[in-house]
């Protein structure tokens, strides 16, 4: 007995919108699925169609629908009609050309582009042109080019559009389709005009071989596009009195392609651009798009500057334009040209700013944008205003970009220090938690470069923190500026408004409150912390300091309890370095490359960036060492050990000890110490000094030249360099001169250095060093640190006239030594025990 | 255009066409995240927005939502265009069209944006044109329908 025939599609679509709950619905959808799969399996042919009809249905709704996929194909198959359009449709729906299924359908295609109706080529063409795999396309490409030449317009738009779909899929095949291109452009035909123009611009697109040749279509293109605008109404085509405006769009756009970068193209496109960007009617977004993308054209193409001002002016109007949608168009292509056509879009500017109060989120985001960029000299003060306010009250996700661009403006146009700090203030008060995490450090640099703005600075900082300590940022910049110019603070000393009366104790509560505080993050309390005992070579308060140090030698943050225990030591064991160490901050050089990821910073970089990992990959070593007591100040702290130490000459035997790269991130200093005057007769600081050089033991950006060696008449002096394109490598230049009364020849310098350095030696300028300083011998030497160890540099001379004077000298060498005390407190430098101090990540 | 979906006010899928190769999970994910965000949409809001590295253009027509996902060049105020040109056809096909029409003749609204759509680019722009193909392919199809008798119904040939 045969089944019922198989519910109508439409009464499924009705049964199944009556299910009250998804489970009902679910359950009808489970029971017509098991019939049709039952009915499948009978081979039915007369209700296929029907079924899968059905299973698209379901399949729409969210259902697995894959055991219809071969039904699919077998009703492509079919001769019917009605079955094909089904078939096609499924095959569409269901099949993806992951699967190997999808490629069953090949010879169907094939079929069917040779077939007699032209209703059934186009569901083939359809079909292939929309979800055809790279295979499909090589095996059907040739039949898709045939179809290409026919003079039956319906097939001959569909085959130009699947043939865009072939070329996207295997761009080898474009050669292919060129033939066929030839007298495209010389339809009648809308349909096939306009896939013709997309075909054209895929080509043009893919192969600048392609857009050279078809160069020579422009004028053919410029004609067209007259046609479109001169002819009268044209009712197949007209919209809102427009004729074909999406013909239009697409050869403006292809002319954008061919025009641009060549000077005779554009020309011949300029007289149709103008009239078009000036008789089209405005009043309906249809006219819109065509001069928007009449906007596109010209800003991109060779066009003169007339055509261009027209341009952008078309862009103000739509920035006035009620339509929202235009007005979004607009700020986009305002962003776009604003670089080129700067000033032309500078006239719009308060326009601009306008649209930042606009209610889209969209619109809102371009304004921003659009508004820093136009932000000069002439109006930073005013678009200043503007965006502070915007940043007031703008959404979440705008604050963070908002608050960088401020900050960039700002830097780049402030008209005045204090506005600066001012803005910065501004910024900090509003949006500061939203700040960047690269914004403390960026602007700690700024406040040490305005000096005469110290007081001032930490004056309005203070009073922030009065107010709210939640906002990190702030806080860190205010903690850090108390820490340094808290003086300036306690003394009253500010002349750009009236000084506050605060008393040491005040200023202490403050910073303590920070640290206590559960709104402070780690790394604030690492700075309030640290700000704390700078003051104690600024206030009187030793007493207090020195109890609040204690105190988190115990704490359970890690980061806390060294800092602590570091200070602690530095006020007990060291404390005659103390005031030299925790002495002002100079002013921070900023060097070219300022991103959050470079190393290489500014001198004395903050003692806050250690906790921050984007910073030295050394810093977030956690250092035990004791000895990395003084690295945590930052290097320029450490300069004034230096200066003050007396610099002795080197022993003779065992050679002298130079930190050689150590030395170089220090603002520059005498001779070093060497280690061998270091056991008994010098304190132990000196000795620390050395080995607990600056953490920037890669090369700063600026090293002062030293001299390594002066000995018996003959003077080394290196001069550094970093090597442009990388900065790890560091060129050192000697300069060997000889004071004595005869020539110094045979001069040989020779370097060695451990494994993980590679050493570059360049042929010297000559090997006699003439006597009495007449001459020199330089050369240069290229030295690789890639993994910023500290390096320690023995000299040892070498000259055949030394030879005959004195009894030890031996070849300079770069050796590197283990930073432990044993090591440095024996002058036992011979010693060949190296270890290499990964100082770094 | 890399697709297009109608979707209800309540998020439900009416149509969906795809012009990129994707999986179905991947085609779910999307058409949910899309749905999600142009529903969230304020009516003030501009009928564009960014998603991934794509434009949306989306526009309400009564109780349906038409969306189109757009590559980065495209002209956004035309595709604005060519969607109402779309629901300009299914009006003139299906008389003042509604909702229930793409309900329950889903395969013809397929069929209409087949004739209007190849590949993601228009591949028509006369209106007279799309429908007069649909009226002949409509016609075809009745032909194609074999007659059938009666017993063949009741299943008893």
């Amino acid at each position: 007995m045969r089944m019922p025939a198989p519910i109508r599609l439409r009464e499924l679509i009705r049964t199944i919108r009556t299910a009250r709950t998804q489970a009902e619905e679910r359950e009808m959808i489970q029971k017509e699925c098991a019939a049709i799969r039952s009915s499948f399996r009978e081979e039915d042919n007369t209700y296929r169609c029907r079924n899968v009809a059905k299973l698209l249905y379901m399949h729409m709704l969210g259902y697995p629908a894959h055991f219809g996929q071969l039904e699919c194909l077998k009703l492509i198959a079919s001769q019917k009609f009605t079955d094909k359009r089904i078939g096609y449709l499924g095959a569409m729906l269901l099949l993806d050309e992951r699967q190997d299924v999808h490629l069953l359908m090949t010879n169907c295609i094939k079929n069917d582009l040779n077939h007699s109706t032209q209703y059934v080529q186009g569901l083939a063409l359809c079909t292939l042109g929309c979800m055809g795999s790279s295979e499909m396309c090589r095996d059907l490409a040739g039949e898709v080019e045939k179809l290409l030449k026919t003079s039956n317009s319906y097939l001959r738009k569909k085959a130009a559009l699947c043939a865009v779909h072939v070329i996207r899929k295997v761009p080898e095949l474009m050669e292919m389709f060129l033939p066929a291109t030839k007298n495209l452009l010389s339809e009648k035909n809308h349909g096939v005009l306009h896939t013709s123009v997309v075909l054209l611009t895929e080509m043009c697109e893919r192969s600048p071989d392609m857009l050279s040749h078809f160069r020579k279509l422009v004028p053919q293109l410029v004609r067209i596009l007259k046609n479109l605008i001169m002819s009268g109404y044209s009712p197949e085509h007209d919209v809102s009195g427009i004729s074909d405006p999406f013909l239009q769009v697409r050869i403006l756009r292809l002319l954008r392609i061919l025009g641009k970068g060549d000077d005779d193209s554009s020309e011949a496109m300029n007289d149709i651009l103008a009239q078009v960007a000036t008789n089209t009617e405005t009043s309906k977004n249809v006219g819109n798009a065509i001069l928007y993308e009449t906007v596109l054209t010209i800003m991109d193409i060779k066009s003169e500057s007339g055509l261009r001002v027209l341009a952008i002016n078309i862009l103000g109007r739509f920035l006035l334009n009620n339509d929202k949608n235009i007005r979004y168009v607009a700020l986009t292509s305002l962003l776009k040209t604003v670089q080129t056509d700067h000033n032309a879009v500078q006239r719009h500017r308060s326009t601009i700013v306008d649209c930042l109060k606009d209610l889209d989120v969209s619109i809102k985001r371009r304004a921003m944008e659009l508004s820093f960029a136009l932000v000069n000299g002439n109006n930073i003060r005013g678009m200043m205003k503007e965006l502070l306010y915007f940043l007031d009250s703008c959404d979440p996700d705008f604050k963070a970009d908002c608050a960088s661009g401020i900050f960039l403006a700002a830097e780049k146009y402030a008209p005045s220090k204090r506005w600066h700090i001012d803005t910065i203030m501004r910024v900090l008060t509003t949006a500061g938690s939203y700040v960047r995490d690269d914004s403390v450090p960026n602007l700690i640099q700024l406040i040490t470069n305005s000096v005469e703005m110290h007081a001032y600075t930490v004056q309005r900082l203070y009073k922030a923190l009065l107010d709210d300590i939640s906002q990190q940022p702030l806080v860190q910049v205010a903690s850090w500026c108390i820490g340094e110019y808290g003086d300036l603070l306690v003394s009253g000393q500010c002349e750009e408004e009236e000084p506050i009366q605060v008393s040491e104790d005040e200023v202490l509560d403050v910073l303590e409150g920070l640290l206590v505080s559960n709104l402070s993050t780690p790394v604030t309390r690492g700075y309030s912390l640290t700000a704390i005992m700078k003051l104690s070579t600024r206030f009187s308060s030793l007493n207090r300091i020195k109890k609040v140090v204690s105190i988190y030698g115990s704490s359970i943050d890690v980061e806390l309890q060294q800092r602590a225990v570091e200070y602690n030591a530095l006020f007990k064991k060291y404390d005659h370095m103390r005031p030299a160490l925790l002495e002002r901050m100079p002013i921070m050089e900023k060097t070219a490359t300022n991103g959050p990821s470079e190393t290489v910073q500014t001198n004395g970089e903050t003692d806050s960036t250690i906790l921050d990992t984007k910073h030295l990959p050394s810093i977030s070593q956690p250092a035990s060492q004791a000895n990395d007591l003084l690295d945590l100040l930052g290097g320029n702290d450490v300069v004034p050990i230096i200066q003050t130490t007396v610099p002795t000459k080197p022993a003779s035997a065992g050679g002298e000890l130079l930190d050689l790269l150590g030395d170089l991130s220090l603002t520059g200093g005498p001779t070093p110490t060497p280690a061998s005057s270091v056991p008994m007769s010098q304190p132990p600081f000196l000795l620390d000094g050395l080995t607990s050089q600056p953490l920037f033991n890669d090369i700063a950006a600026v090293i002062p030249p030293m001299t390594a060696y002066n000995k018996n008449g003959l003077i080394i002096e290196f001069t550094f360099e970093r090597s442009n394109p990388n900065p790890n490598i560091a060129v050192i230049t000697i300069h060997a001169t000889n004071s004595t009364e005869a020539d110094m020849t045979e001069f040989v310098f020779q370097a060695a250095v451990p494994k993980t350095f590679q050493l570059q030696l360049l042929s010297p300028s000559s090997n006699v060093v003439p006597a009495f300083n007449q001459g020199s011998v330089t050369q240069v030497i290229r030295v690789l640190n890639p993994q910023k160890v500290r390096c320690y540099c023995e000299p040892r001379t070498h000259s055949a006239s030394y030879r005959s004077r004195s009894s030890e000298i031996s070849p300079f060498v770069l050796k590197h030594l283990q930073k432990s005390d044993e090591c440095l407190s024996g002058a036992k430098l011979n010693i060949a025990k190296l270890k290499l101090r990964a100082a770094s990540h | 255009m890399q697709f297009m979906l109608l979707f209800s006010r309540q998020g439900k899928l009416r149509l969906q066409k795809w012009y990129v190769p994707l999986s179905d999970t991947q085609k779910k994910k999307i058409s949910r995240e899309v749905i999600q965000i142009v529903l969230a949409r304020k009516p003030k809001m501009c009928s564009f927005l960014e998603w991934r590295d794509l434009k949306i253009v989306y526009k309400r027509y009564a109780s349906l939502y038409f969306c189109c996902a757009v590559e980065d060049q495209e002209n956004e105020l035309i595709t604005l265009e060519i969607i109402h040109r779309y629901v300009e056809l299914l009006d003139k096909y299906f008389g003042s069209v509604c909702e229930l029409d793409i309900i329950f003749n889903f395969e013809k609204a397929y069929y209409i944006l087949d004739e209007f759509i190849l590949g993601g680019e228009a591949q028509e722009t006369s209106k007279k044109n799309v429908l007069k193909a649909i009226e002949q392919a409509d016609m075809l199809q009745e032909e194609a329908e074999t007659p059938r008798s009666v017993l063949e119904e009741i299943g008893l040939t």
